[in-house]
């Protein structure tokens, strides 16, 4: 039985609620919420933490989702009260100082993603994705080329990808991957054409490789009228040594909350910040922080862009996030951000090595690894029944963090491991040594990983019953 | 090297391994023309040096009472809240898609569901949304899946016009229609629609952006009668004193959704916050975003997971019920730990304190020379104020006092220049509302 918030409570006297207001307007039934005290609070919460994995504790290599070191200064940073109890309408002339912050920001992401213009405001990077997609349908449209209704997106995208698309009102046409890795050009050239709006990707690709035929894609791409959206999940393999401006990208959101080293919070906030060439200036969504001619610094609104495709958030998106953000990159400067993709590149290519040498199989073994890389269990499978999941459940038994599974959907049971820079070779050394030990479970006890995790706080849960009995939220008494 | 902690001898030993002579060569794959080796970006600062210079950025941003709202609040949060929300186990976990290793993350997120169904008188609750705003285009969309069909909402004209941008952005890259319902100039609160045309549901501000508070009973049953959804759009914290969605009308609403800020999370310039969005459990297939559900594992222990990810983009990829991945769940947790610290009579004695303060101020402002009142209703904790000059004028002249005094009503194109919406919170104590009237009473001399 595990404990509830909900069991502590102290007795109060009712609260007497205004006279003023009509008492049809007022609650009917009394606020049946808990009493705890200030010490029950405290326990119950710290104790919840103590059953997470967390980057602070565990290793996470977690594939397409950078789970770096959130450094702590830009928490402290963030707290600062001058920035966490400033109101979002105070006057600019009042809130100079977060806004030299925001612009900063801004100029910094267009310096490392060779872009023109950046939006700070999407919330996530799917929020990202919207504005970016909405911004190429607005681009088209502003051009009179109504006609440009197609998406096309790669079989191994993140999901988030056509969904966006979807909810940007465009159909997605799905384009498959070639055995190496790279995108099927013949089919490319098939789908091009008027109707076709632009192409989402990411480079390298969720399969974990570069997409070396990048610059041939965009000039097909553009030479059939469509625009390119890049998808900057995987930034942190290229950050400070490829740019998406460069590569001949439209248009991509960040996620911070993975490149910049913003946490993730258990699941949020992030912050998906849009980066775009000129020609999608006009269209950029609001607010964004300008610099009047006198210096001083303001939000930009509908009266300064009024092709913008709009706000997505009521005020100026996760400005705490963005602080940390920016704080991370102040403090690593030019050579700091240039090392990201380096050492993110070396950790796994070193540990993919590794784990190739004590008996893994690469999904594509003649390709350098990005920042991360795909293994495939099937062997195992074939051999004992064991899948990726047995793997990946077994690994939290040994304090590590389960990489992810089953993505990209066209690789069978798969791992795809990323690292991030921010490990020592000793961590990955351990990694190793546990994958190992695994492996050799797996063929000698299958069981043992059948059955696993047997070390946390509660085994593998039955997600069947938790969908049929659909107990979401603790009963009244 | 900050956050990277390989010394030459590791680098060189690593590079061996794989088979390649320097960093660079790991890029080998990559065609060179697009490689670039330089960025303008500045300098790196030590940890000192870049505390240093952002204590001075958030030093010059002039700290200022505040007695502005709109959609943001200044309450106060217990220490213990983000002493536990910030610690790393929390602040730095991932997404609870291993729900063995994420069972505080999840058991959080359970009562968080816990918390906002009471509040609201709704079934289910999700795991949160990004803000309020964006949790209402959310619920729009909801609510035209189940109607189906459809194609407008009515959206009233006194619901806050930073809202109704995002429901512009959001809603109109799927064509639909917007359709505005007027609220009397006199009273400040809706007026009955004409009728309900193809409109999947009617939008339900409980407080409008002027603050007053609408007669949910009688729009709820409108809605109802004309075969509309019911999207109550509600202050968390004035639930614990106002009537719950799921009790409007005969049959209560169907959507409640509303900014979750006020709940713990600081102003932080506009973000992060959360949105909350609750519905009734035979809706619950339409639900954007994540949920969480009580199970057992294989023992019978008690457990909590993530549940209905059929709806989700990770596995219904451009047919899922939103694109929405994440959760503000950082921002929940918060939440979670706030309300659960002042508890249900703390959470009611801080909404009536906010309104008792602003009926205060309200009465003390009153008597300020050229300053009156333009609507009388009831209301929460905020109220216009029309002003003998502009409004903006009168707040930038009080920023000179240290208050924030407000928000002028002309930054949304609504009501007079004069026109100043007031708010007050728990944290204005009587000496604050004195210094406010005798301030804005100096001012308006001077202007």
């Amino acid at each position: 039985m595990s404990d509830s918030i909900f069991d502590h409570d102290h007795h109060f006297p009712a609260v007497e609620l205004p006279s003023d207001i009509p008492a049809e307007l007022l609650r009917k039934a009394p606020l049946n919420l808990p009493n705890p005290a200030e010490l029950e609070v405290l326990r119950h919460y710290t104790r919840l933490s103590q059953k997470n994995f967390s980057i602070d504790t565990q290793f996470y290599p977690l594939g397409s989702c950078t789970m770096k070191y959130n450094p702590r200064i830009a928490h402290t940073m963030a707290s600062l009260p001058g920035f966490a109890r400033l109101h979002p309408d105070t006057p600019a002339p009042a809130m100079q100082g977060l806004l030299q912050v925001l612009w900063e920001l801004q100029e910094w992401l267009a310096a490392a993603t060779g872009m023109a213009a950046v939006s700070l405001t999407p919330a996530a990077g799917a929020q990202g994705e919207l504005a970016g997609v909405a911004m190429i349908r607005a681009y088209h449209a502003a051009r009179g080329d109504h006609g440009r209704r197609k998406m096309l997106i790669p079989t191994a995208a993140h999901g988030t990808n056509p969904a966006s698309a979807q909810m940007a009102g465009f159909e997605v046409v799905e384009i498959p991957n070639l055995a190496d890795g790279d995108l099927d050009m013949a089919f490319l050239d098939q789908h091009l054409g008027p109707d076709v709006a632009g192409i989402m990707l990411t480079n390298p690709s969720t399969l974990g490789v570069f997409e070396r035929r990048i610059a041939d894609i965009a000039a097909r791409v553009h030479g059939a009228g469509g625009l390119l959206y890049y998808d900057g999940a995987n930034l942190n393999a290229i950050l400070g040594r490829v740019q998406p401006g460069q590569m001949g990208f439209d248009v991509m959101h960040l996620n911070l909350h993975k490149t910049f080293a913003t946490p993730h919070g258990g699941g949020g906030p992030g912050a998906g910040a849009v980066a775009l060439q000129e020609r999608l200036r006009p269209f950029l969504p609001l607010p964004m922080v300008t610099r009047a001619e006198e210096g001083a610094l303001r939000w930009l609104d509908e009266g300064d862009l009024p092709q913008s495709i709009g706000r997505l958030s009521a005020h100026g998106g996760n400005i705490g996030v963005l602080l940390r953000a920016h704080a991370y990159i102040r403090r690593l400067g030019r050579a700091g951000v240039g090392r990201v993709s380096a050492y993110a590149a070396l950790n796994a290519n070193y540990l993919l090595r590794e784990l190739q040498r004590v008996g893994y199989q690469a999904a594509f073994p003649e390709r350098r690894a990005s920042h991360e890389f795909i293994l495939s269990v099937s062997d195992l499978q074939k051999a004992t029944g064991i899948r990726a999941l047995d793997v990946a459940k077994r690994l939290l038994d040994f304090g590590i963090h389960a990489p992810t599974i089953y993505f990209p959907q066209l690789v069978p049971e798969c791992l795809l491991i990323e690292p991030t820079e921010t490990e020592s070779k000793a961590t990955l050394d351990r990694f190793v040594a546990v994958m190992a030990q695994i492996r050799q479970e797996a063929l000698e006890q299958p069981e043992r990983l059948r059955e696993a995790p047997h070390h946390l706080p509660v085994g593998r849960l039955d997600e069947a019953l938790a969908a049929r009995r659909l107990d979401v939220a603790a009963a009244a008494q | 090297m900050p956050y990277i902690p390989h010394d030459g001898l590791e680098t060189a030993v690593m590079l061996a391994a794989v088979g390649v002579d320097s960093l660079d060569q790991l890029f080998d794959e990559i065609p060179p023309a697009l490689q670039v080796h330089d960025m303008v970006l500045p300098e790196g600062l030590s940890e000192m040096a870049l505390q240093r210079e952002l204590e001075e950025r958030a030093l010059s941003n002039a700290p200022l009472r505040c007695f502005t709202g709109g959609g943001a609040y200044a309450h106060h949060i217990p220490a213990i809240v983000w002493e536990i929300t910030g610690r790393g186990e929390f602040y730095s976990a991932y997404t609870p898609y291993q729900p063995e290793a994420s069972q505080g993350t999840l058991q959080v997120i359970y009562e968080y569901q816990g918390f906002i169904t009471r509040l609201t008188g709704l079934e289910v609750s999700n795991a949160s949304l990004y803000d309020g705003a964006s949790g209402l285009a959310e619920a729009c969309l909801m609510a035209l899946r189940i109607q189906g069909g459809d194609k407008s909402i009515l959206v009233p004209e006194n619901l806050l016009p930073g809202w109704r941008r995002v429901l512009d952005s959001v809603l109109g890259l799927q064509n639909i229609r917007l359709v505005s319902v007027p609220y009397d100039r006199a009273t400040g609160t809706l007026i009955l629609p004409a009728e309900a045309g193809d409109a999947a549901a009617l939008i339900i501000p409980q407080s409008n952006a002027l603050g007053l508070l609408e007669s949910v009973d009688a729009l709820t049953d409108w809605a109802h009668a004309h075969g509309l959804l019911a999207i109550a759009v509600v202050n968390p914290l004035a639930l614990a004193m106002l009537k719950a969605p799921g009790d409007w009308g005969t049959e209560g609403a169907d959507i409640a959704v509303g900014e979750g800020q006020p709940l713990g999370i600081p102003l932080s310039g506009g973000g992060p916050y959360f949105g909350f969005l609750a519905c009734r459990k035979a809706h619950v297939r339409q639900l954007p975003g994540r949920l969480v559900a009580k199970t057992v594992d294989g023992q019978g222990r008690e457990g909590f997971c993530l549940t209905l990810q059929a709806r989700e983009q990770h596995i219904r990829r451009g047919k899922a019920t939103s694109n929405i991945c994440t959760n503000q769940g950082l921002m929940v947790t918060a939440a979670t730990i706030h309300m659960a610290t002042l508890g249900g009579h703390g959470l009611q004695r801080t909404a009536v304190l906010c309104h008792e303060r602003a009926v205060r101020l309200r009465e003390l402002l009153t008597v300020v020379p050229g300053v009156s009142l333009p609507y009388g209703g009831p209301f929460f904790h905020e109220f216009v104020l029309r002003l003998p000059h502009a409004a903006v004028a009168v707040r930038d002249a009080l920023l000179g006092h240290g208050l924030l005094a407000g928000l002028p009503l002309s930054d949304w194109r609504m009501g007079e220049a004069g026109d100043l919406l007031v708010c007050t919170t728990e944290l204005l104590e009587e000496a604050d509302l004195l210094a406010y009237r005798d301030a804005l009473t100096a001012v308006l001399e001077t202007l």
